[in-house]
């Protein structure tokens, strides 16, 4: 019965417990940002872990209660579209709108006098399709392995058109910008010979009414 | 028993699958950035990284093992991949360097997989051997890993022009603005230089007659 208990434990742990792949340290009032360039209507996925620096142990501990992290997103026209304190452990997910650059920004909510002790972050982040958890669709939907294959590929063909769709409305801006760039090193052209033939004309105007008038000529 | 001590072990499995992470982040003037990432012995190893804008386009990158040995180095890189078998298991770090630039900060982007991707979980009786459908649908899935890659890459590289062309069209239109008032500010002060030349001499000559 003990054994039990202890298999049913470590199951719930490990299947509760989000296993992270990466971590970066920061400085306790540092500001950690990332940039994800998504097409519109994509989910992003962020988990995190908060760990502090430990003085006593010389390692990192998982942090107190009173630690947060303030998360951050930006849309491509600078609204905010997230900005909330969570936990020191974290699942925030959201959805783009416009297609362009997100950002997403993470700082403790720390104030400077407890010290600058550093924070470890684990850290991941998914996109699109990588979002979808597929154990979760298939107890839900009830599909076979093969039903859910399917759907993954569904999901990765469409994730494929939207970035598709997202290339064509930047190239557009490209586009755009190079035109701006010819429409102007052009115009500046045209109007760079106007001014110096006009200025040249007024120089010569000019200094012969001078001269006449001093009567040197 | 056995189911539980079955579920242990495939919950402990479900580890050694880790999805790769990527990631777009700022590197500042005179930083340095390093990731870290707790890597099994024998697990294939992927970084990969582009410099998306900003300066030379180039960053120092170094991979360390557990004990501090540098597995990788490159010096003002722009992009790169570089695979790795790890030799230990232990904390691998993949530092970003930008100190030998005091002005330029950058955006770079990177790609790191660790071991192969995380297989679909299964539910109920699998059969050993694939129907031609399931390997197809497979081979479908890798090709479309495949395209989402180029993609990204495509994506990252359009950035960076897009980016430039950006800058350019600032840079023209700044550049016209001072030209502009370079030219009258030369050509009034031209006229004004040789008016007093003249006054000057003039001055200079009624002095002679007197």
């Amino acid at each position: 019965m003990q054994t039990h208990c202890i298999f049913a434990a470590l199951i719930v742990i490990s299947t509760f417990t989000y296993s992270y792949g990466l971590y970066f340290h920061i400085a306790e009032t540092e500001k950690k940002c990332f940039i994800e360039e998504i097409p519109d209507e994509t989910t992003v996925l962020v988990h995190y872990k908060v760990e502090l620096f430990d003085v006593r142990t010389n390692g990192f501990m998982p942090s107190h209660p009173g630690v947060g992290m303030h998360v951050e997103v930006r849309d491509p026209e600078e609204k905010i579209i997230l900005s909330r304190v969570y936990s020191a452990e974290g699942r925030i997910s959201f959805t783009s709108h416009i297609p362009g650059e997100h950002v997403l920004c993470l700082y403790s909510n720390s104030s400077k006098w407890i010290g600058g002790t550093q924070l470890r972050i684990h850290f991941d982040i998914q996109v699109g399709d990588q979002a979808i958890d597929y154990a979760q669709v298939a107890q839900k939907e009830k599909l076979s392995e093969l039903q859910l294959r399917i759907r993954q590929l569904l999901n990765q063909v469409d994730q494929i058109v939207k970035e598709q769709n997202y290339q064509r409305y930047r190239e557009e801006r490209f586009r755009a910008t190079s035109e701006s760039t010819n429409q102007r090193v052009f115009w500046w052209s045209v109007s760079q010979v106007l001014i110096l033939v006009t200025m040249g004309f007024w120089q010569m105007k000019h200094l012969k009414s001078f001269f006449e008038a001093k009567k040197l000529v | 028993m056995a189911f539980w001590v079955l579920l242990f072990i495939l919950s402990l499995l479900k580890f050694n699958f880790t999805v790769s992470v990527e990631l777009t982040f700022e590197l500042y003037d005179n930083a340095k950035d390093c990731f870290y990432e707790i890597i099994d012995k024998n697990t294939s190893t992927t970084l990969e990284y582009q410099v998306v804008t900003g300066g030379q386009y180039d960053v120092d990158v170094a991979i360390e093992d557990p004990r501090g040995n540098l597995l990788y180095q490159q010096y003002k890189s722009q992009f790169d991949s570089h695979t790795f078998m790890p030799e230990m298991s232990g904390v691998y770090a993949f530092c970003f360097s930008n100190e030998f630039s005091t002005i330029s900060h950058k955006i770079v982007y990177m790609d790191l997989q660790v071991g192969d991707e995380k297989p679909l979980p299964i539910i109920g009786e699998h059969i050993t051997v694939m129907t031609l459908i399931e390997s197809s649908s497979q081979e479908i899935h890798r090709k479309l890993n495949v395209i989402n890659d180029f993609q990204t890459h495509h994506r990252l590289r359009e950035a960076s022009s897009r980016k430039r062309a950006e800058d350019l069209n600032q840079t023209v239109f700044w550049w016209c603005f001072t030209e502009t008032c370079v030219i009258l500010v030369t050509m009034i002060s031209q006229v004004l230089i040789v008016r007093n030349f003249f006054t000057d001499s003039r001055s200079f000559r009624s002095n002679v007659r007197h």
